[in-house]
């Protein structure tokens, strides 16, 4: 079977991605802090197991998701499809209401299934002993995701400026950092960053270029990019709301109690 | 016995983790576009293959990652030489972006990009050396970021100053670059930070916070990954301007 081909090719160039980070990582600690590194065998298994586990995730993606993912996204930004047998003038921005779904569904459900995301997820947990739940941190970020990838679905249907949606959600973000406690504020801006790696990149990539190909006025070299912009900036807005509400809720509970 | 039990467990952790997408995609493939899903075997071993791969890497992260970044982070608070805990942040970041597969990609986009909108000569040529130009471009504004995000924990700045003032900073060269570049700088951000990358970086500034006394690890080491994704767009719009 030619997937178990692929696989080891994949192997292959998750090792060359790897080696870099690899030879500075142990390049400092050879001959900048000149100690061996304590539990140097579980460490290099653990190395292990991230390159083959990101090998297999990455292939298995490309063997059963991304093929079905992408044909959807072209499928769903066709002409053909979106107008129903209804005329060419009659074209407007509602008509796209299945692409403005699929866009919000695909943005949550990639999201969720991000390592990056996992990893913070995890270490956060950890750090706040607990007090920011896995979960709940996930939720959060795939929900500013799926609002994020929507609004970009939005904006280049409609054709409206970039920056005037990323300037708007600075000032939003600026405005929620005042308001946000304290212990959130660098996890949130963190969550814009991760969000957007493995799975999301390619779907919503060719989401953005099939749109920007069928719909009339659009050119794909200058409409299709920014859906990524959006999907790391609306995390940071959601993990900030996830916070306030949840310091909320806990307010209230203790008020109840007493 | 255990073991087995323990490694069952992580596995349906991954399908739970997987089962949106799959939800997702079957249900526009079935009910809006109405199509048969194509080559279920394939698909069904591709699934098979993200699960284990999911789990692997989890495990890799709790046995890798993590205690390396973190380690790292206490022998070079110990050591107490700041020059070359900088000059490590820098190569981290520098190291781990100038390969990236997606930030290639979105170069070799982006001089196609310039090309066709005559920003530079469209050539093979002239294109290869716009697409390398803006890779290591994104590369040193992502050493920088995490050069100047681990000077952030030490000294302990608040987050929010820095990252407002990069905003400013984003606004301000919107105006000012080309308006072809302005997309391709926007995605920079978010393409930068890559599945190995952001676990060892966040082990890494969450151990230096945890490590110098009076920080908050949840206050002060979170953030490294921020200072990544927003640096790439204002050193991506210069080059726009540069170049």
């Amino acid at each position: 079977m030619h997937i178990f081909y692929d696989l080891l090719l994949t192997i292959l160039a998750t090792i060359w991605d790897v080696l870099p980070i690899a030879a500075i990582i142990f390049g400092f600690q050879l001959f900048v802090l000149r100690k061996a590194m304590p539990n140097l065998k579980k460490i290099l298994m653990g190395f292990l197991f991230v390159l083959l586990g990101l090998a297999f995730f990455l292939e298995g993606l490309e063997a059963a998701l991304f093929p079905l993912g992408k044909l959807m996204a072209t499928q769903l930004t066709d002409l053909d499809f979106i107008l129903q047998g209804e005329p060419k003038s009659s074209l407007n921005w509602m008509h796209y209401k299945w692409v403005y779904l699929f866009a919000f569904a695909i943005g949550f459900a990639t999201t969720i299934a991000e390592p990056s995301l996992l990893a913070v997820a995890i270490k956060a947990n950890q750090v706040s002993a607990g007090s920011i739940g896995i979960w709940g941190l996930r939720i959060a970020v795939a929900i500013g995701v799926a609002i994020g990838i929507s609004l970009g679905v939005f904006r280049i249907v409609t054709g409206t400026p970039l920056y005037w949606y990323i300037i708007t959600g600075y000032v939003f973000v600026v405005i929620q950092t005042l308001f946000a406690p304290r212990l959130i504020i660098a996890l949130a801006y963190d969550s814009g960053g991760v969000t957007t790696s493995t799975v999301t990149v390619p779907l919503v990539a060719a989401l953005g270029i099939g749109l920007s190909s069928t719909v009339p006025g659009r050119s794909p070299l200058l409409d299709g990019f920014g859906l990524i912009a959006f999907a790391s900036l609306f995390p940071i807005m959601s993990v900030m709301v996830y916070a306030q509400l949840s310091e909320w809720i806990a307010r209230r509970e203790k008020r109840k109690s007493t | 016995m255990k073991s087995i039990r323990a490694i069952l467990k992580s596995l349906l952790d991954s399908l739970r983790d997987l089962l949106p997408i799959i939800g997702v995609i079957g249900f526009f493939q079935l009910v809006v576009l109405q199509q048969p899903i194509p080559n279920f075997g394939e698909i069904a071993t591709g699934i098979l293959f993200v699960v284990i791969g999911l789990t692997l890497f989890v495990q890799g992260l709790n046995m890798g990652l993590f205690p390396v970044g973190e380690s790292m982070a206490y022998e070079f608070a110990k050591k107490g030489s700041l020059f070359w805990l900088l000059v490590f942040a820098f190569s981290l970041g520098f190291g781990t972006t100038v390969a990236e597969p997606a930030l290639i990609a979105v170069a070799k986009e982006a001089a196609h990009v310039a090309a066709v909108g005559g920003m530079i000569i469209d050539s093979e040529q002239s294109r290869l050396s716009y697409a390398f130009g803006l890779r290591i471009t994104v590369a040193v504004s992502v050493g920088f970021a995490i050069l100047v995000g681990v000077l952030r924990i030490i000294r302990g700045w608040p987050i929010q100053y820095l990252i407002i003032g990069g905003y400013i900073g984003v606004v301000i060269m919107t105006f000012f670059a080309p308006k072809e570049i302005i997309g391709i700088a926007y995605d920079s951000g978010g393409v930068t930070t890559s599945t190995i990358t952001v676990p060892l970086v966040t082990a890494l500034g969450v151990g230096l916070a945890s490590s110098i006394k009076g920080r908050n690890p949840m206050i002060d080491g979170f953030g490294l990954i921020a200072f990544a994704s927003l640096t790439p767009m204002i050193f991506v719009m210069a080059y726009g301007m540069v170049v």
